[in-house]
């Protein structure tokens, strides 16, 4: 699994952070971090729920 | 039996996320999506937002799940449900036709308050659908309008913002003495009204329109005052009431929304969710309504879990977010996780009110309630977070930086 973040799309609304704080990042710069670009697999469905709750649709999640 | 059918009313977030909820959980039966508008649905957020300032359109806006056919919906758009007949297990639809369900979904959000007395002017718009969007839009193409935005609510606040940076010339008119008085601290809304000032937002607090001139389309807007502002386009951003006129003399209860249990159920075989939905939130001991972006999805998804439980004849679990929302203007992001009253104590935790970015926290009863910030995203994620497991004021404050001198 590899985590793809379009920074064209994300605005920082820090989300995914609050649902897979263990991969995503928001820091007081007010830029997200991907702490992880390819997880584990037992973070999946957090990572895909944060995919589904990202208010600009801005995470994909490849593989 | 054969297979259950679910009616889902409501084509938008909250409907839609019930569905993919019904099947994510396995229902294989029927499931049938009616929308009043003729679109599959789509995101409302950037309606305020990315269809003004950058001409997004339907196609930009429309929401993944609900696009194609992967979801195995049977799609009623463009005609809205009429009635529902409880006994009957039946929706009627506006066009006389009805579907029979065993399981039901009311989701019909919200539709804007209009101005009292407006009569038919052009140049007046609310801003709820995406042909709303599109002819503020269009409105905003002229060379020098002049915009006038009624009310400073997260909407009003938003729409003055995106007309800016069209550039409109924009008068921001609020009958209550701050922006967003209903929900913040006084200091809270200043720090709002002033960034609108700096990027020449003309903000006019604690005065009410009294009438709108003009003859076939507007050409002004009279404050309560005496004074008149010009204007070539008005916007009404004074909230939203519940879309329950279908649901009159059902037997469902309506006060301020179809009335549910704390578990989203409001009879038997029928959930509500979204922005027409209230139900008492165990956490805060306290009857909401919400009409947040993720509150419809995590209601809808809880709803959805909910009727399916109810259709086993299983009880359900308690509905008891965290609400939490964010608003964007100009290049101020605003986020508030929790359940606020202007009347709560506040305190800044983090940055500074006069830099507009910061983090304060709201507290009442020796609880903190919720956590705002602006420009500071991480920070309300992380305080959200501990408000889902409760967090004392004292702790709290003691934990965070000492404030600095404002």
């Amino acid at each position: 699994m590899r985590v793809v973040v379009d920074y064209d799309l994300c605005e920082s609304n820090a989300v995914c952070m609050g649902i897979a704080p263990e991969v995503f990042e928001v820091r007081d710069d007010d830029f997200l971090y991907v702490l992880q670009d390819e997880p584990d697999e037992a973070l999946r469905e957090k990572v895909q729920q944060a995919a589904t709750r990202c208010p600009k649709q801005a995470i994909t999640i490849e593989g | 039996m054969a297979e259950p059918r679910i009616v889902v009313v409501g084509a938008s977030l909250a409907g839609l996320n019930a569905a993919v909820a019904l099947r994510a959980e396995g229902f294989t039966g029927s499931i049938t999506l009616v929308g009043s508008e003729p679109h599959r649905p789509y995101d409302r957020p950037p309606l305020s937002k990315q269809v003004l300032t950058d001409g997004w359109g339907p196609e930009r806006v429309v929401l993944p799940a609900g696009a194609g056919e992967a979801l195995d919906v049977t799609w009623e758009l463009g005609v809205g449900a009429s009635g529902l007949d409880l006994a009957g297990r039946r929706v009627e639809l506006a066009d006389g036709r009805a579907l029979p369900f065993d399981g039901l979904v009311v989701a019909t959000g919200a539709a804007p308050r209009s101005l009292p007395g407006v009569g038919s002017l052009e140049g007046v718009h609310t801003l709820r659908t995406l042909e709303d969007a599109a002819a503020v839009s269009a409105a905003l193409d002229v060379d020098g309008v002049r915009v006038v935005v009624v009310g400073a609510g997260f909407i009003g606040a938003e729409v003055a913002a995106s007309c800016r940076e069209r550039g409109a010339t924009v008068t921001l008119v609020e009958p209550l003495a701050q922006p967003l008085a209903r929900v913040l601290v006084p200091e809270v809304g200043a720090v709002i009204a002033a960034v609108h000032r700096d990027h020449g937002v003309d903000v006019r607090l604690g005065v009410g329109v009294e009438a709108l001139e003009g003859v076939g389309h507007v050409t002004g807007v009279r404050l309560a005052d005496g004074t008149t502002v010009a204007a070539d386009l008005v916007v009404v951003g004074i909230g939203v009431v519940p879309a329950t006129g279908w649901l009159e003399g059902s037997g469902l209860t309506l006060d301020n929304g179809v009335v549910c249990d704390e578990t989203t159920l409001a009879a038997p075989g029928v959930v509500a969710a979204g922005d027409v939905a209230s139900w008492p939130n165990p956490r805060y001991g306290e009857v909401m309504r919400v009409e947040h972006w993720e509150h419809a999805i995590d209601m809808g998804t809880h709803a959805a879990r909910r009727l399916l439980a109810d259709l086993r004849g299983e009880p359900g679990e308690a509905f008891a977010p965290v609400p939490w929302f964010w608003s964007d203007q100009y290049d101020r992001k605003i986020q508030l996780a929790g359940r606020c009253r202007p009347t709560d104590a506040f305190e800044v935790v983090a940055g500074s009110l006069a830099e507009a970015k910061f983090c304060g926290l709201f507290g009442r009863d020796g609880q903190v309630v919720a956590a705002l910030g602006m420009n500071m995203p991480g920070r309300v994620v992380r305080y959200r977070r501990e408000l889902q497991d409760g967090l004392a004021w004292d702790d709290a404050l003691a934990a965070a930086r000492p404030a600095p001198a404002p």
